[in-house]
């Protein structure tokens, strides 16, 4: 068997499996005092396994070609797609998180060691074309993960954050894990290919169990509601550029990952998922919505915001068409760009003395204190509750288009409803900001790789953003016609 | 495929059911000590592995065994990381008992 073109197509993988295992090394001999220049060469791996996604995408590539490992792996476009946004999302982490660990004397090389692994483990996810590739990309990311979560391992909070992920985030994988057993069992394949030749007759009952508990699994990992519950507590407790991290990239691998689960291996019995995606996107949608009312932390109230965007994009996938699909890949897109931005604006919360702040009531007066922060963090509030004329809109446009083509009219209307509600807690920051008796505690310099983040997000998320439309939607429609959907 | 005692594939399927259901219940029902959750995670992956097994002997598949080979590595990581994060838990803390885990709510 020739595994050279195998070996070709994961040649992104390559390089940040090999930068990580030599970065073990450094880490191993050199101790801390490497972390920097680790940092920085994860982040150029970063760019080199972008660089090298980025052709595939464009050319919208499919096909058998697409395979590898005798058809353990696919590196379609729409995985491509799916791997530029979690590399983008893991760079721009490894940008801003040395800044804050150096400041509390914690930067230790471990740390750019953990994204490398995790975005592995998450480009492994969205290639995955069989159960097993599946189980091991995801266990890859979440082991990864749980220890990124508990990396300030004196501060209570985050030891706290990595204990309920883990807790939390084991039980997921049992429940995934439980599910694909039966759906193996009953399928007698792994392979999402040779799964869907099986299901296509109809479900008997184990593959519907299966599919449950796979579902279930899954929707733990977007944090989709009813299985949210851990989002705030471990968004809180973990350092802020590991939730920025926990709130971009992971989130992009798993609902692609789901999405080639329900289109791939189950596109023909639609009707089965269809019903527990729409009843999660909604869930998602009103208890994000609802749950963000009464907090008083700006990264649990983020926390709340990243459970309701999910559930804007579960109804792209709801729609379960081409066109969906396509929706679904522009809202992660500017989803992805919209909580890096905030998380940014959040790191630039700082008193005098150049500690961190997270109370919405710090927030108060910004506006004539610090406008810049304060202007950028009200376009990114607007643009997460989706106000024209900021490119949030266009992701919510897209995903009730979507919606509305596939003549779901109820769930367009009850998610479009539901919106205005979320929209309340996004507006009343931008209240605490411009409208309050100035608080005046952050006072704190910004440093300049923070500043150029927060200004590169504003300005996409501007409409300036619109300009990316026909590119952005060109990319995502080649992307999800490679997706091998049911005839 | 059953064999010489009788014992064919639902037994083995309600067998690790049995264990799957427990394993969760370990993890809501418990509210003592972080450990019995650890050992609660390790019950289900294990009945995960009991199934994929019972699956593969009956399909004459192999692919089954090799996944709970897999299971079985994983299994091991995940329980030194969950051993280190208790440990870490524990050093600030002072404590590992399940109702004490509230520094985060609402």
């Amino acid at each position: 068997m020739d595994f050279a073109p195998s070996f070709a197509l994961i040649a992104p993988e390559l390089v940040l499996g090999i930068t990580g295992l030599t970065l073990v090394l450094v880490a191993a001999y050199g101790g801390d005092k490497f972390a920097r220049l680790s940092s920085i060469i994860a982040a150029v791996a970063f760019g080199g396994a972008f660089a090298l996604v980025a052709p595939a995408v464009c050319a919208g590539a499919s096909g058998p070609d697409t395979l590898a490992f005798g058809g353990l792996f696919r590196a379609d476009a729409f995985a491509g797609i799916a791997k530029l946004m979690i590399f983008a999302a893991s760079g721009a982490t490894l940008v801003i998180a040395p800044r804050f660990f150096e400041k509390i004397g914690w930067m230790k090389t471990e740390f750019p060691i953990l994204i490398l692994f995790a975005a592995l483990g998450m480009s492994i996810m969205v290639s995955a074309n069989d159960l097993l590739t599946l189980y091991m990309g995801l266990e890859l990311n979440s082991l990864s993960a749980y220890v990124l979560a508990a990396m300030l391992r004196d501060d209570e909070r985050s030891a706290e954050a990595g204990l309920k992920y883990f807790v939390l985030g084991a039980l997921a994988s049992g429940i995934l894990l439980f599910g694909m057993s039966l759906i193996y069992g009953f399928t007698g394949t792994t392979n999402f290919e040779g799964i869907a030749v099986a299901v296509s007759g109809g479900l008997n009952t184990g593959m519907l169990f299966g599919l449950i508990f796979v579902l279930a699994g899954l929707a733990f990992k977007i944090s989709a509601a009813p299985f949210h519950m851990w989002t705030p507590d471990v968004y809180e407790g973990a350092p802020t550029p590991v939730t920025m991290f926990f709130a971009s990239a992971p989130k992009v691998a798993a609902v692609v990952l789901l999405t080639r689960v329900s289109m791939e291996a189950f596109g023909t019995q639609a009707a089965a998922w269809q019903q527990v995606v729409i009843a999660a996107a909604l869930l998602s949608i009103i208890i994000g919505a609802l749950g963000a009312i009464g907090q008083t932390n700006i990264k649990r109230l983020l926390a709340y915001s990243s459970i309701n965007n999910v559930g804007f994009i579960l109804i792209g996938l709801a729609a379960a068409t081409a066109s969906g699909i396509s929706a679904l890949l522009v809202y992660l897109a500017i989803y992805v760009v919209m909580t890096i931005g905030s998380f940014v604006a959040v790191l630039l919360m700082r008193d005098a003395d150049g500690n961190q702040l997270e109370g919405i009531s710090d927030l108060a007066g910004l506006a004539t204190t610090r406008p810049a922060l304060a202007w950028s963090l009200m376009a990114l509030m607007f643009s997460l509750a989706g106000i024209p004329p900021l490119f949030g809109f266009w992701g919510k446009f897209v995903v009730f288009q979507a919606a509305v083509q596939a003549d779901m009219l109820a769930l367009a209307a009850i998610g479009i409803a539901a919106s205005v509600i979320g929209a309340f807690y996004y507006i009343k920051i931008v209240k605490v900001m411009f409208f309050d008796e100035a608080a005046d505690t952050i006072k704190g310099e910004g440093d300049r790789p923070h500043w150029a983040l927060l200004l590169i997000c504003a300005a996409i998320i501007s409409p300036l953003g619109y300009f990316l439309t026909p590119w952005l939607g060109n990319l995502a429609d080649m992307a999800a016609t490679s997706l091998a959907l049911p005839a | 495929m059953t064999g010489i005692s009788g014992i064919g594939i639902e037994h083995y399927l309600v067998v690790s059911s049995i264990l799957f259901v427990l394993g969760v219940l370990g993890i809501f029902l418990n509210r003592k000590n972080i450990i019995v959750i650890l050992m609660a995670i390790e019950l289900i992956l294990l009945a995960v592995n009991i199934n994929l097994v019972a699956f593969s002997a009956f399909l004459g598949d192999l692919s089954g065994q090799v996944f709970a080979m897999f299971v079985l590595t994983v299994a091991a990581g995940e329980a030194a990381i969950g051993l280190a994060i208790l440990v870490i838990y524990f050093r600030s803390r002072g404590t590992i008992a399940v109702d004490d885990v509230t520094q985060m709510k609402g």
